[in-house]
């Protein structure tokens, strides 16, 4: 049984077939030897966005799906039901499966606010969910395997669950632009009834319009996996972000916070820094920096949020990333991950 | 009657808009159909997820087309 899962695991998601035949194809086919570093950027760039692409329409539409029972009205309704820590972990894990682009960061703020949510529960929901979804998980599970991957989702609901007390504990209430607690003018009327269909046909509409969105940060990101897997001397990344230097994980945030990508595209280069030897809490700290902040999404919140509180939530992100890494360079090596 | 498409320009948002003039011209109705592109007015009409429908001060719809013969039935019945 055990054989069988781990057989699915190499050929679904690992899918060592693609592997296989895309070496296969410029060994045997095109001609380049395989001891080349063109063959090594060549099969790692083909690979990855095979793979990419493949896994990601099947999970966005999966997910998509999924999401159609949980929009952003019914988080919010469930989000009022509870209090205090347990709205934050609520918040965290809806963030989870609740559709979510950073162009959606203001009306979700201002919508839950208005709703009397604590500030914090919309942080904490506003710091997992670009952080942690199905397809990201499930990708990151066929490169770095289940364990890193349940870690990884693990810590970031942590991750967003102290960071909303930490604000809800700060008491930033007063940080907020005045205008957001003005009367809601609209009165919020049922989204009509969904049928299977119709949510087969919104699923669709999302993969086509998160592929659209996303297959340039993909290609980037293969594109730069592939010339540090192939051409950027191993010596020269372990210098800089390798296990010896300190400052390594917090190197990798501090580039990785201002930087705008998807998460797809980043788990390229998360792939070729590990294989080049970089530890995985170092790479994470990069994807997670990425992911969570960047300048365009803190730009937009900046409208909502007076700067005091966007540079305390920033500085809880940045610090919170800064100590995952370093506990996962720590724990991944005794875990023999 | 006043139709507000609600979206920052995104594909769908668009593809909403051009739905419901067409449903407008269609049905024949004297509606006035304004397209909302402001991050923060769409937020403050209380849409959380765009594209979103507002019919005559109603949210009827967020995050979603609806199918056009959907749209037609929500102007029908809002006139």
């Amino acid at each position: 049984m055990a054989t069988f899962f781990s057989w699915l695991n190499d050929q679904l998601l690992r899918m060592v077939w693609l592997d296989n035949l895309v070496k296969w194809f410029f060994s045997d086919v095109i001609g380049i030897h395989s001891d080349t570093l063109l063959y090594s950027s060549l099969t790692f760039f083909f690979y990855d966005v095979i793979k990419i692409f493949i896994l990601l329409s099947v999970l966005i539409y999966i997910s998509s799906y999924i999401q159609s029972y949980f929009t952003v009205e019914k988080t919010r309704s469930i989000l009022s039901k509870v209090k205090g820590i347990p709205a934050n972990i609520v918040g965290s894990l809806l963030g989870t499966i609740t559709p979510f682009c950073s162009c959606s960061s203001i009306p979700i703020f201002i919508g839950f606010t208005k709703a009397g949510l604590p500030i914090g529960v919309t942080f904490s929901f506003l710091i997992s969910s670009p952080l942690v979804d199905l397809a990201s998980v499930v990708l990151l599970a066929s490169i770095f395997g289940w364990k890193i991957a349940l870690l990884y989702v693990l810590v970031g609901i942590i991750l967003a669950v102290i960071g909303g007390s930490l604000i809800t504990l700060f008491k930033m209430e007063k940080y907020v632009e005045s205008f957001v607690y003005q009367q809601i003018n609209g009165s919020v009327e049922e989204n009509g009834f969904l049928t299977k269909k119709d949510r087969r046909r919104y699923a669709l509409e999302q993969l086509s319009d998160i592929l659209k969105r996303v297959w340039k940060y993909v290609l980037i990101g293969v594109g730069i996996g592939a010339l540090i897997h192939g051409y950027i001397p191993a010596s020269f990344i372990e210098t800089v972000l390798g296990e010896n230097n300190p400052f390594s994980v917090i190197i990798a945030t501090i580039v990785g916070v201002p930087m705008y990508a998807d998460i797809f595209g980043t788990l390229p280069i998360a792939e070729a820094l590990v294989l080049k030897g970089v530890g995985l809490g170092t790479v994470l700290s990069f994807m997670m920096a990425v992911t969570a902040l960047s300048l365009p999404s803190l730009i937009l919140l900046k409208k909502v949020v007076k700067t005091k509180l966007l540079v305390v939530f920033v500085s809880i992100v940045t610090v919170g990333i800064i100590i995952i890494g370093y506990l996962f360079n720590f724990i991944t090596p005794l875990m023999g991950i | 009657m006043e139709i507000k498409v609600l979206g920052s320009g995104c594909a769908k948002c668009k593809h909403l808009l051009q739905m419901v003039e067409y449903s407008v011209k269609e049905l024949n109705l004297d509606a006035k159909v304004i397209y909302v592109t402001d991050m923060i007015s769409i937020s403050l009409s209380g849409i959380m997820n765009t594209p979103g429908l507002i019919v005559n001060g109603k949210i009827v719809s967020t995050g979603r087309v609806p199918r056009l013969e959907e749209i037609k039935e929500l102007l029908i019945k809002a006139e």
